[in-house]
């Protein structure tokens, strides 16, 4: 399976691996990490962007291609349907079934509200599923809220929104004992002390873990407590258009039956978009951790009905994704094996930087080591280099890897690799939109009233660079709090009397006036991989 | 010229390159997943999948995007199967042997005949975690489903009509509420949060000007591993 230059590198890795033991390289100086990111970081990359011409961030560049989605066709346009045939009806319709959209639905049912979650894919389908490393929640002796916002604030390059970043921080311990009250099997020692470890850009060990199904664990538990409420969930539906009613207020959803075609009306006193990343879109033709749903269709609807958005230029990319073997390119490799000790080495067996730098950085450094530095690993579809994933037993006593990271195993596993034997290839994947649609410490849009945003859809409490374990958190307390803000607001809003869709003909207008063409149908729903020559209409 | 390998995707013939999961598979052949697609890495479930390598009595359960296809390989999907799920409030019920005869008594009509450990994709051992959940030993059950994604391969071959992935989450959530030590640290933070401690603390260090967090951020005391 492997190729001779990687047995003889692998055997360098092997050579070097005892005297890096208990070695802890420098960190980068705040003005390497500058360098770094400016050569080296995707989000750098001018050509790979665009400024839009329509909308609230007219005039602000977007990735290329969320630029063509944002912009893009509206699956309505051409579309007769009519507003008053409602087929949903409630106080908070969540968009959305993952990590946020549960936590959120499960608030406003809490609260007294009829709630109506309509999901993609199936309940769970998302990346909170996906998420292996953990959840940052600042309880220990050491730590403070504060130290995990300054933490936070100093990873996402102190572009944070300090109202969203005080909120993640202060509430996370709560999360988490909601979380752990519900069920959630967190990893903990005989007298219930939280196992933590430290993560990327983290100045505390605050990474609590469910071994590597840290999501998956969390995402069931919710999902299951969605389905004991009798929450109405309606899955393989997606939006695909938020209604406003005569205020320009959100009012509801234009939804597809992802498997009929069907289109239907819902319609609400307030709506919460809990529709995730974007990973699925590829950026600049890179892999992904994302699930197959991550198309960024929030963002998109959002944006035609008003919302404006903040940093939705700022994309990350996972240090280690799997680059070889192929099959499973772009697969996360999650950051906790290196929170465990596992070092980046290259191809001569040198470890090239501190393992524990921000995703960012670390993402960066690995670029500069297989482009300009030329130590990298070459593999069938390109260049990496090695995660040294045996010094985790070697450093914390065998049986560590296989009790702490069984997934990771068993996936390797399956590809004929015993990740305890041999280090393994990695590359960075992408992985998250650290923005999304601007919100305020209610979780509803800036610009667009009933219309909130919760995980990693909406933008800002992770500025322009979101630290490993605070999108499981983000996920949970905006999850909760925009659950519990739309539930107050919708006691105090009348049912929308009647529902338009005048302003995505408006947007249209505005796309053609600017001299902008349409390159995509959008939202996009689903990628795709498809490779047919000759398609034809069935 | 790459290697080839026949699949057959519910029994009709594909050529498609050898290495690729059958996920990747079915997408080059020409099928644009609705259902039976989800996380694309192991943890959803979504796309359960039993096969046949032609001309072999054994079945194979196996997730789609784990699993490599192989020549001969006869291939159908199962995105979904109807387990029944009973309706409980995790705060009353408590980790009692009785408690799984109230919401899943169909457990205890198990025949013991391992068709459900031999369906697990993940490896697990389902017949016995159900097992321990008859006799209330919901820790143990807890541990021994950890790594269950919920696909079902298990539930579509008990001829007891067992809903075994359910049965191990309310195993799990109690495990996880009840059984497992308290943990008291996150208690008294969280319950220091809520009275207004620390909240100063945040303020402070929120309000301070860019170039003195710039600077402590900088020279922040990070904790050893």
């Amino acid at each position: 399976m492997y190729s001779d230059k990687m047995i003889n590198s692998m055997a360098k890795v092997a050579e070097t691996r005892k005297s890096r033991i208990g070695a802890d390289p420098a960190r980068f100086t705040a003005d390497e990490k500058s360098k770094l990111l400016a050569i080296y970081h995707p989000d750098f990359k001018e050509e790979a962007f665009s400024v839009l011409e329509v909308g609230a961030n007219k005039g602000g560049k977007v990735p290329n291609e969320l630029h063509d989605l944002l912009q893009g066709k509206s699956r309505m346009l051409g579309k007769e349907i009519d507003l008053e045939d409602v087929k949903y009806t409630s106080d908070v319709l969540v968009i959305g079934g993952g990590g946020s959209g549960a936590s959120c639905a499960l608030e406003s049912f809490a609260a007294g509200c009829k709630v109506t979650m309509v999901t993609k894919l199936r309940i769970g389908d998302a990346n909170t599923m996906m998420a292996e490393g953990g959840i940052q929640a600042a309880d220990k002796e050491n730590d403070s809220p504060a130290q995990h916002y300054l933490d936070a604030f100093g990873g996402g390059h102190f572009t944070n929104k300090p109202e969203l970043l005080k909120m993640l921080v202060g509430d996370a311990p709560g999360a988490l004992q909601w979380l752990n009250n519900l069920g959630v099997m967190f990893d903990k020692d005989e007298n219930g002390v939280m196992a933590t470890t430290a993560g990327g850009g983290t100045s505390r060990n605050r990474m609590h873990a469910c071994a590597d199904y840290s999501g998956a664990e969390i995402m069931r538990v919710l999902r299951d407590e969605v389905k004991n409420d009798g929450i109405e969930v309606v899955e393989f539906t997606s939006a695909i258009e938020i209604l406003l009613d005569e205020k320009g207020n959100a009012a509801g959803a234009v939804l597809i039956n992802m498997e009929t075609g069907e289109l239907m009306v819902a319609k609400a006193k307030c709506v919460v978009l809990c529709t995730g990343g974007a990973g699925r879109i590829h950026y600049q033709d890179f892999p992904t951790t994302n699930h197959y749903g991550a198309t960024a269709d929030g963002l998109v609807m959002a944006y035609r009905a008003g919302a404006e958005l903040r940093d939705a230029d700022a994309i990350q990319y996972h240090p280690t994704g799997v680059a070889f073997p192929a099959q499973m390119l772009g697969a996360l490799v999650t950051e906790k094996v290196r929170s465990l000790g596992a070092m980046l080495v290259n191809v001569d067996g040198e470890a090239f930087m501190n393992p524990l730098e921000c995703r960012d950085i670390t993402s960066a450094s690995i670029i500069r080591e297989c482009s300009d530095k030329n130590k990298g690993i070459e593999t069938p579809l390109g260049t990496a280099v090695w995660l040294d994933s045996p010094m985790i037993d070697m450093i914390h006593g065998e049986g560590t890897l296989l009790k702490k990271l069984p997934g990771m195993l068993r996936m390797y596993q399956k590809m004929g690799i015993d990740m305890r034997e041999d280090p393994i290839l990695i590359y960075p994947t992408l992985h998250y939109q650290n923005g999304g649609v601007d919100v305020n410490a209610d979780s509803m849009s800036t610009l667009v009233n009933n219309l909130f945003v919760a995980g990693e859809a909406a933008g800002g409490v992770h500025g322009r660079n979101r630290l490993m374990g605070n999108s499981l958190l983000d996920v949970i307390v905006f999850g909760r709090n925009a659950g519990k803000c739309a539930a107050a607001r919708a006691k105090e809003t009348e049912m929308p009397s009647k529902l338009s869709i005048d302003h995505i003909n408006k947007f249209d207008a505005a796309v053609k006036a600017s001299g902008a063409e349409y390159k995509a149908v959008s939202p996009m729903l689903l990628p795709e991989y498809t490779n047919i020559k000759n398609k034809g209409t069935l | 010229m790459k290697e080839m390998v026949n699949i057959y995707v519910m029994g009709k013939l594909y050529s498609v390159p050898a290495g690729l999961t059958i996920m990747n598979a079915m997408e080059i052949a020409g099928y644009k997943h609705i259902r039976g697609c989800g996380c694309r890495a192991g943890f959803c479930g979504a796309c359960a999948t039993i096969y046949r390598i032609q001309g072999d009595n054994e079945l194979h359960f196996a997730l789609a995007c784990q699993t490599a296809v192989a020549d001969n390989m006869f291939i159908a999907t199962i995105p979904f199967f109807p387990t029944q799920k009973a309706i409980y409030d995790i705060n009353e019920v408590k980790p009692t042997e009785q408690i799984m005869m109230q919401l899943y008594p169909e457990i205890y009509s198990c025949i013991g005949c391992n068709a459900c450990t031999k369906a697990c994709p993940q490896s697990l051992n389902v017949m016995q975690y159900i097992a321990q959940a008859q006799r209330g030993d919901y820790a143990t059950c807890a541990e021994e489903s950890f790594d269950c994604v919920a696909c079902g391969m298990c539930s579509n071959r008990c001829p007891a009509g067992i809903s075994h992935p359910l049965v191990a989450l309310l195993a799990r959530r109690l495990n996880g509420k009840y059984i497992m030590p308290k943990s008291e640290h996150l208690e008294d933070r969280a319950n220091a949060i809520s009275n207004g401690e620390y909240l100063d603390a945040l303020e402070a260090i929120a309000g301070k000007p860019l170039s003195e967090i710039t600077e402590l951020y900088n020279h922040r005391e990070i904790e050893k591993k």
